[in-house]
């Protein structure tokens, strides 16, 4: 697609769609938001970017594999979910670090490994669709 | 008791990040193999604890039911469980002769194992919204699995496969979404009383049939089948077995769950649609097989055919009529899968799945040749072969019913299923190869031999063990039909014995 405007707009547009996405990611804990919808408005963001300036320069702007970013993330959900065996709790319930005035929990753990692996697993299938197609 | 249910959902996740991360060597092969295994273990775990206590059900997070997401495996649950495991385990290692280094590299195991565990979660869900999380993860992953392959009639098999399953989600998160405005709640043991006690049973059915349709979407009934003989002959060999066992029965279980325990107010209505669609499905699923020439193509087609008997079990809706379709869906998950492998088998030893371009092999691999018919005689009904209790069970319930239009429609597509199975047979099996070729077993490396052929040999034992045997499967079908007709139990493990 040869569109200056498009092309200009998309570095801007992908690095507030990035923001964005991290805002949803850490207000779902009591708000609507959460891993899923902030995984996938990041990905909206880099997909859009593969549509201005093309895949390959979406695949060097990202720099990971896109794939390996959808099993980190998997590994990072299921982890937080085993962590409560430790505590002899059912699976998933939420452990909580509570310093001064951040609470840490693995809720929020699970949510970035759902972040993560929703963000990988849409790059993944986008990029090797527009590469085939 | 939560960690007995997470588990076996658990372990294909795990193995996945753990063959992805050996993808590049061996190792990755082997840790799918492994961690199969260790899912097997933890499905005969469950089915042990649901067999010694009745249902079980577990709260995610320790949040309690109806507002945490619940896990629940009754006789029906505990049993897909197990099958999906041996399902898993016997095609992770027919995987290690048929997928190279590039599939691998690509992270085939990894997809594969997310696969099983997309399909564990879908059966042990209680659920709906997170029922249809497990669908998203079921098709993302078969997704993947269905382009592994990277040719051009791969990506267009791929390409209908998820438009169609993506119209049957959507349909699916529209009528949670109705039913969650409309009750207010998505716990599938909840949701038994707050859809009877609806003011607006209107709306309750026209959820039923929204539901019906993204359900019968994935389990591929009439008229929404066409994506699965679109997408199943273009796989790897290994990813259509395991698809033709697995994913259309997670939309048989989905069916058989929810209209047995939630939308069960106007059986008069939703069942009646049920009834002329599993008719039509059997119908034209096998008529559509005989027009085949291509291996994999009928035995998609039989799929079809063979979903329709089990919703046939369904919309009769008596305990003997259940209870069939339960056996149905056990005994043909393991057939269905077994076929496909022999198909892959076959392909490798002559070098094509048109029927046409193929032959010779009962005289070069006799061996083969006898697996075939085990699984092929099973599928069209023959007796003592499982296939003959369940197409039995199904046609004796109609009897009883009166309905002498239904047992003739399922005697008939028992039928044209031996004209299949036979045409298979006289063309890929009986005579000469075209080319002259000798196809023969022993072609096989000797690693990839084994292989191949002892997952056959497996599943074509259970199959023959469940027709010897079928006393003790069909009182264990007997059980789970009646859990799911009477869903009292099931009702009072997820909500506690005050609320039932």
């Amino acid at each position: 697609m040869n569109s200056l405007i498009l092309s200009v707009g998309a570095r801007f547009l992908t690095a507030l769609f990035l923001l964005f996405s991290l805002f949803v990611l850490l207000r779902g804990h009591n708000s609507p938001g959460g891993g899923f919808i902030g995984g996938l408005i990041g990905a909206a963001g880099f997909v859009l970017y593969s549509f201005a300036a093309g895949v390959e320069a979406a695949r060097q702007a990202l720099r990971v594999d896109p794939r390996a970013i959808g099993v980190w993330g998997m590994a990072i959900a299921v982890l937080s979910g085993l962590a409560s065996a430790l505590a002899s709790l059912d699976p998933f319930t939420g452990l909580w670090l509570i310093l001064a005035d951040l609470a840490l929990s693995t809720v929020l753990v699970f949510d970035i490994g759902v972040y993560l692996a929703v963000f990988g697993a849409i790059l993944t299938l986008v990029f090797a669709l527009e590469e085939t197609l | 008791m939560s960690w007995v249910l997470a588990l076996p959902i658990m372990i294909p996740f795990v193995t996945a990040v753990l063959a992805f991360l050996l993808r590049r060597s061996r190792m990755g092969d082997l840790a799918s193999v492994g961690g199969s295994v260790a899912s097997l273990v933890a499905a005969v775990v469950l089915i042990a604890e649901v067999l010694d206590q009745g249902v079980i059900a577990g709260q995610i997070g320790g949040w309690q039911a109806p507002f945490g997401i619940t896990l629940v495996a009754d006789h029906l649950s505990a049993a897909m469980v197990l099958i999906t495991a041996i399902i898993g385990l016997s095609v992770a290692v027919w995987s290690l002769a048929e997928i190279g280094p590039t599939s691998a590299r690509f992270g085939y195991h990894a997809l594969f194992q997310s696969l099983l565990g997309g399909v564990t979660g879908a059966f042990l869900t209680g659920d709906l919204f997170n029922l249809y999380v497990w669908f998203e993860v079921l098709l993302i992953s078969s997704f993947g699995l269905l382009v592994i392959g990277g040719r051009k009639s791969a990506i267009d098999g791929a390409v209908k496969y998820v438009t169609l399953n993506l119209i049957a989600t959507v349909l699916f998160l529209a009528g949670a979404g109705l039913l969650y405005g409309a009750t207010g709640t998505l716990n599938m043991a909840d949701l038994r009383g707050a859809v009877a006690a609806s003011p607006d049973q209107g709306l309750m059915t026209l959820i039923a049939m929204m539901l019906m349709v993204a359900f019968g979407m994935k389990a591929a009934v009439f008229p929404l089948f066409f994506w699965l003989p679109a997408s199943y002959h273009t796989p790897h060999y290994a990813v259509s077995a395991v698809f033709a066992g697995l994913l259309t029965k997670v939309g048989v279980y989905a069916l058989l769950r929810v209209f047995t325990l939630i939308f069960v107010g106007d059986l008069g209505y939703t069942h009646e649609i049920l009834l002329w669609v599993s008719l039509l499905t059997m119908l034209t699923g096998v008529l559509g097989a005989a027009a085949q020439s291509d291996f994999r193509k009928i035995l998609s087609f039989h799929i079809i055919s063979q979903i329709g008997y089990m919703v046939l079990g369904l919309a009769l809706m008596t305990p003997l009529a259940v209870m069939g379709a339960v056996f149905y869906l056990l005994h043909h998950i393991i057939v269905k899968t077994n076929l496909f492998l022999i198909a892959g088998v076959s392909q490798r030893l002559t070098g094509s799945s048109d029927l046409y371009a193929i032959g010779g092999l009962y005289r070069t691999a006799p061996l083969l040749a006898a697996l075939f018919i085990i699984p092929a005689f099973s599928l069209a009904g023959f007796p003592p072969l499982s296939g003959f209790w369940a197409k039995f069970v199904i046609v004796r319930a109609s009897l009883d019913l009166g309905e002498w239009l239904v047992a003739g429609v399922a005697l008939l597509v028992g039928l044209l299923t031996i004209f299949s199975m036979t045409k298979i047979w006289a063309e890929a099996f009986w005579k000469a190869h075209p080319d002259g070729r000798q196809p023969a077993l022993a072609d096989l490396p000797r690693s990839a031999r084994w292989q191949m052929m002892v997952p056959i040999i497996a599943l074509a034992v259970m199959t023959v063990v469940i027709g010897a045997f079928p006393s003790a499967f069909l009182e264990f079908a007997t059980k789970g039909a009646e859990q799911l007709l009477d869903p009292a139990a099931y009702v009072a493990a997820v909500l506690g014995e005050a609320r039932r």
